[in-house]
């Protein structure tokens, strides 16, 4: 389905007549080149169809690139920190991947389909590094973001929806497990992944049905407390989730103009998908073995619990000397948990050693003044929603 | 030491013995809540009483919680969930309809469809009531200082309410205008202050809603304006004025409240209903219960409205004779009723179109102001409303808990109710042919509703007050007019949540600030009880 985008500067998905008759807001943003909804109705109740109901988001924008060859599970192995020798077919896998210097370009999902075909799911485009990483590997890239139409489909109710869409059997598959169904003649390949931190799926089919299976899940949903959801509420689920985002709570290597914006895997909270102790090479384990032996990681990214009720939106954090030691990157009022919850980049040892006595300097517009708010944080941890819900086999049913 | 002792005995475990119970177990003291009924929640309970169904039997809806004793008592932990509402809807007679949204722009271009003067005034109006509800906010977690006393924490404290008042913090400071307006907003009747804005029938009829539900007064009383300040001055994350659904029912809420205090060592006890409490020198010092056990503890604190306090279970002898009179001269009439009903699959109410997000919440028939006022005449008659106000929802739109895919659980409201029925009052038949009114008068809306219905609960005050225990079954637990708020509530001289019995408090919505599953008075009532007992107070809320 390839459009003509002579004189425009932003694609339409294939969803896009669905999602666009959906708003009534009419309030869009530029995802990767396409244009999406920002907010269909109302952010709030979004996000409440993500934590009550079931909600659906269109994530066709989302960097799609499928590795395909004899080498291809090896080469996945090099690209990525993560240990994946061991993957198994059918399973989906959290990664993130480093340059040489062992900083991080992006976080994403990894689906391996068999050992010589894999699809690479992230937020920013990276056509050309896996071109460039995959010299002397045989095999071979192509960007598929306009050829796979996908959807999030997340929430309590997210499993019974699909079922009744028809998606049979769907509770027994486990977290990070996906399945190829055909439903109404259509291959529709169904993961249990998501960006929200509960339970939910994620659906990718050819264009074509594109239209069909937005209808028809709005169907099976009807009594399930369905609806289309946005990118503002996405981005309420994902901070409770503690769910990084790139460019938004570290500058990706790839992007970063200064070098000192560019952030190791330490540095952000994901040390743990970091595996030193790999059998084979990976892209930046030199630099990353060298930082950890030598323990010169400089800066963190937690999770702060603040006073008040105000979000702390870009607030710079101190110390109880006032001495800058950090800034918010994220930040919510969290309405499920009743809580003021933030994203924040340290300069170690505060937020690893240090937990206590830290402050956010918040700045709350109030009719064109800012009320300057000093407000006492602890540092927790940073995945701050985690119902049992998101893990649980077979997965609940409202039946 | 005779068995049973504690640090503290709260009477009730109503949504306010439970906050109090929980704060006071989170800082460390031994509590135990008695309860009556075999159920624990009082009046914010999840009952099945028909297979697959779950009812909120009597509240129904929550925005006042305070959100910082959600985040306090981790509420969330304990499986709390508040879903908003989308809208709510008035359906008209002629087949039209009038609705507000979750969006403000919505709701003024709905507003406009009745008149465009009132879709400007509305602007006018949500800033005034805003700017009310401002102003109200940081009192609400205030222990109301003693006017009389020249204590230093009451002379303090008095400067204190005053400063909020005059709202020194959120708002900036008032102008003498503004002051005027707060005192004129809080002895208005609604129809004279809606007056002041709008011209549309539809738009006054509906606003004014929340200036009735509960109370016994009628829209052309004083004071009912405050009443609708009452409804408007919680929130949803933020949102001022917004309702919302607890996910799995009111009882969502109690039952949170009590995984917290199980957490910290509490303990509930159902089946224990209080009979009296136990003096020895002009002191309280335990309960006895029905069941012939006795409970001794440091404190007692009654989660039960004042007149059950000191006119059922203490003694008049252990009270001064001023105190008793004033609590018998306590306003708590019984204006209200409720039906909780299973439905088959989601009624039908052919004036608001298929998809309109306003039906997602409160849905409502009453089209003027007279209307509203004609169902009060009823009631000052000893009758139930011919033509009433309701105000009914069907959570389980929202809340996928409730009842199976399809299925439906509607709660209606009704204004008004007596609990003094005339001629004869309130029998098993009387209530029947009460909820069979209610019935016909839905399905005027609905055609399709009553063929749905597979079970309904009826409840008029009489049930609210034999069985939540609320006195008449005024469900604020005390009528929410100036002679009763603030430093009046419950009655002057004792709204500081201490009573004239020494060591025993009460923490009832019969107390400041009153009525509404709120949580302030609990809270309020700890912070006393934790204060008297050098026991050092954490929390977001302090």
């Amino acid at each position: 389905m390839t459009q003509d985008l002579r004189y425009s500067a932003l694609k339409k998905t294939p969803f896009h007549s669905r999602t666009s008759m959906a708003s009534r807001t009419n309030k869009y943003y530029n995802w990767n080149g396409y244009t999406v909804p920002t907010e269909y109705s109302t952010t709030e109740l979004e996000y409440t169809a993500a934590r009550n109901g079931t909600s659906v988001m269109d994530l066709t924008p989302m960097g799609k690139y499928e590795i395909t060859g004899d080498h291809a599970h090896r080469f996945v192995d090099y690209l990525v920190t993560r240990d994946l020798s061991e993957m198994k077919d059918n399973t989906v896998a959290y990664i993130i991947w480093c340059n040489e210097d062992g900083k991080v370009i992006d976080d994403g999902t990894i689906f391996k389909f068999s050992s010589t075909k894999f699809m690479l799911c992230c937020a920013v485009k990276i056509y050309n590094w896996l071109n460039d990483s995959a010299y002397g590997f045989d095999v071979s890239i192509s960007d598929v973001t306009d050829t796979i139409a996908a959807l999030a489909i997340q929430g309590p109710t997210s499993c019974s929806t699909l079922k009744k869409f028809g998606a049979e059997d769907l509770e027994k598959l486990k977290p990070f497990e996906m399945r190829e169904y055909k439903i109404d003649g259509f291959d529709i390949l169904i993961s249990r992944t998501g960006f929200t931190g509960d339970l939910g799926y994620e659906l990718w089919t050819d264009p074509k049905n594109a239209e069909a299976t937005w209808d028809n899940i709005e169907i099976a949903g009807k009594e399930l407390k369905l609806r289309p959801f946005g990118m503002h509420a996405l981005e309420m689920t994902r901070i409770e989730a503690g769910f990084i985002q790139t460019n938004t709570d570290f500058m990706a290597a790839e992007d970063s103009l200064r070098p000192t914006r560019m952030r190791s895997p330490y540095e952000i909270g994901m040390g743990w998908l970091v595996h030193l102790n790999k059998n084979s090479y990976f892209v930046g384990k030199k630099a990353l073995k060298k930082e950890k032996e030598e323990s010169t990681t400089e800066r963190c990214l937690v999770g702060l619990d603040i006073d008040g009720d105000k979000p702390a939106h870009g607030s710079v954090i101190y110390n109880s000397k006032k001495e800058d030691i950090g800034i918010v990157t994220a930040a919510l009022w969290s309405p499920i948990m009743k809580k003021n919850i933030a994203l924040a980049s340290l300069k170690r040892p505060y937020g690893i050693k240090i937990k206590e006595n830290i402050f956010a300097e918040i700045y709350h517009p109030e009719e064109l003044e800012y009320r300057k708010i000093w407000a006492r944080c602890k540092v927790v941890k940073r995945q701050f929603f985690n119902p049992e819900r998101r893990n649980k086999i077979p997965a609940d049913l409202y039946e | 030491m005779p068995k049973n002792t504690h640090d503290v005995i709260v009477v009730g475990a109503g949504h306010n013995g439970l906050t109090a119970a929980s704060y006071m177990a989170k800082a460390g003291l031994d509590v135990v809540v008695l309860e009556k009924n075999d159920w624990i929640g009082g009046a914010a309970v999840s009952r099945e009483l028909y297979p697959g169904w779950k009812y909120s039997n009597c509240s129904y809806v929550c925005s006042l919680l305070r959100p910082e004793i959600m985040r306090d008592l981790e509420l969330y932990k304990y499986g709390l969930q508040i879903i908003p509402y989308e809208g709510s809807a008035t359906m008209m007679k002629n087949g039209d309809y009038y609705t507000h949204y979750h969006d403000h722009d919505m709701t003024i271009n709905s507003i406009r469809r009745h008149s465009h003067k009132d879709a400007e005034a509305y602007e006018r109006y949500s800033r005034d009531v805003l700017r009310q509800c401002k102003i109200i906010k940081p009192l609400l977690k205030m222990t109301p200082p003693d006017l009389t006393s020249f204590k230093p924490k009451d002379l303090f404290g008095a400067l204190e309410f005053a400063k909020h008042f005059a709202a020194k913090d959120e708002l900036d400071g008032l102008g003498e205008k503004e002051i005027y307006d707060t005192i004129r907003f809080y002895t208005m009747s609604i129809r004279d202050y809606l007056e002041e804005y709008f011209e549309s029938e539809i738009t006054k009829a509906h606003l004014a809603g929340s200036a009735i539900i509960g109370t016994a007064l009628g829209p052309c009383s004083p004071g009912s304006a405050y009443v609708l300040l009452h409804h408007y001055m919680g929130e949803v994350d933020g949102s001022v004025g917004s309702w919302g659904y607890a996910r799995g029912g009111m009882g969502s809420i109690t039952q949170a409240m009590m995984g917290c205090l199980k957490d910290h060592g509490g303990e509930v006890k159902p089946s224990s209903e209080v009979t009296n409490v136990i003096t020895k020198n002009g002191k309280a010092i335990g309960v006895a219960t029905q069941n012939g056990d006795e409970y001794y503890a440091k404190k007692i604190v009654s989660n039960l409205d004042v007149k059950r306090t000191f006119l059922k279970i203490t003694e008049e002898k252990d009270l001064p004779d001023d105190f008793v009179k004033s609590v018998k001269n306590f306003k708590i009439r019984g204006s209200s009723g409720k039906l909780n009903i299973a439905l088959d699959a989601l009624p039908d109410f052919p004036c608001i179109p298929e998809g309109d997000p306003g039906g997602g919440g409160d849905m409502h028939f009453t089209e003027t102001i007279e209307e509203m006022e004609g169902a009060y005449d009823d009631w000052k008659r000893g009758e139930w409303s011919r033509n009433p106000y309701v105000d009914m929802c069907i959570p389980s739109k929202s809340d996928p808990t409730m009842a199976e895919p399809g299925k439906h659980y509607m709660s209606v409201f009704i204004q008004y109710v007596p609990f003094n029925l005339a001629n004869g009052g309130w029998n098993e038949e009387r209530k029947q042919e009460f909820g069979r009114h209610i019935v016909d008068c839905i399905s005027e809306f609905s055609p399709n509703f009553k063929d749905l219905i597979n079970h309904y609960e009826v409840r008029t005050p009489l049930e609210l007050e034999n069985e939540v225990g609320l006195t008449e079954g005024n469900i604020f637990q005390g009528e929410l007019t100036m002679d009763q708020l603030m430093f009046n509530r419950p009655v002057p001289g004792y709204a500081q949540y201490r009573t004239p019995l020494k060591n025993m408090y009460i923490c009832s919505s019969s107390t400041h600030p009153g009525g509404g599953v709120m949580g302030a008075p609990g809270a309020n009532a700890a912070r006393e009880v934790l204060l008297d007992m050098n026991v050092p107070q954490k929390g977001n809320y302090y």
